[in-house]
């Protein structure tokens, strides 16, 4: 039973992945809920997940050329070096801790979707936004 | 030929200034991704679109390119520190790659707005459910 739900939930977390919307914010809630994973297992098995399928999705990109190259480099060099510090940080945490802050991430990353599936809203929320600091001047 | 010469060392600035926040973005993206072992695609495609003004289609191949290798290092800590284990990561790993090839599949005839709500709705019930 618990290897099926296994499965399941990968299947869950790599559809949502395929789908180019992030399998990761899917899959690790799922197994640290229900499989009552250590939030860092969740974590590595997400990454290592990621790793073998964005193999396949960049070489696919990159024989339609939609990978653009230009001003990348920076931006990896500095996401490597916080990418190690960010990692020891998730290891040396007690994993509740890691877990509820990942709750957090996660429910703020859900808000900016939501915002994504309404445009319209968005774009009057902005102006309402604007227009209060605006008035607030 | 003064006037030359200031405008020369200050596009020399401002092109340091852009490489400095760039790799400040990076750092962002790379300490959350590591630290959450994930999501730091969801981060970049916004990010890459508003920064190098690229559109949705390159924004998103793009952020793979960024992210794998980011991805590869906080990988490597997490192996290293002994964070995975192996039958698990066989089990759900198989799912994840099936899942992912009908994810890709699916994306040419699913509506985009309501999976969109679907997916915002799950990772917001997920959310609140970890953090309780």
């Amino acid at each position: 039973m618990t290897i099926f739900l296994q499965i399941l939930f990968g299947l869950l977390g790599g559809f949502f992945g395929g789908l180019g919307m992030g399998g990761g914010t899917i899959l690790i809630p799922l197994t640290t809920i229900f499989l009552g994973f250590d939030q860092q297992l969740s974590q590595g098995i997400n990454l290592l997940t990621f790793l073998v399928m964005a193999v396949f999705s960049m070489w696919i990109h990159m024989r339609n050329g939609l990978i653009e190259t230009k001003g990348i480099f920076w931006i990896i060099l500095g996401g490597v070096v916080f990418a190690v510090g960010g990692s020891l940080l998730a290891m040396v945490l007690p994993s509740l801790i890691l877990r509820k802050c990942f709750g957090v991430f996660l429910s703020i990353l859900s808000v900016f979707e939501f915002l994504k599936a309404f445009p319209k809203q968005k774009k009057q929320l902005k102006n309402k936004i604007s227009n209060k600091k605006a008035q607030d001047k | 030929m003064k006037k030359n010469l200031f405008i020369q060392r200050s596009d020399k600035k401002k092109n340091v200034l852009e490489k400095l926040v760039l790799v400040c973005i990076g750092g962002v993206i790379g300490f959350l991704n590591g630290f959450f072992g994930g999501g730091g695609g969801m981060v970049c495609v916004p990010t890459l679109e508003k920064v190098l003004k690229l559109d949705n289609k390159r924004s998103h191949a793009t952020a793979i390119a960024v992210i794998f290798p980011l991805s590869l290092v906080s990988c490597a800590v997490y192996i290293f520190k002994g964070a995975i284990q192996s039958l698990p990561l066989l089990t759900v790993g198989l799912g994840v790659l099936v899942g992912g090839i009908g994810g890709s599949i699916a994306l040419k005839f699913l509506p985009s707005k309501v999976i969109r709500i679907i997916f915002a709705v799950l990772m917001l019930a997920g959310g609140v459910r970890l953090i309780i």
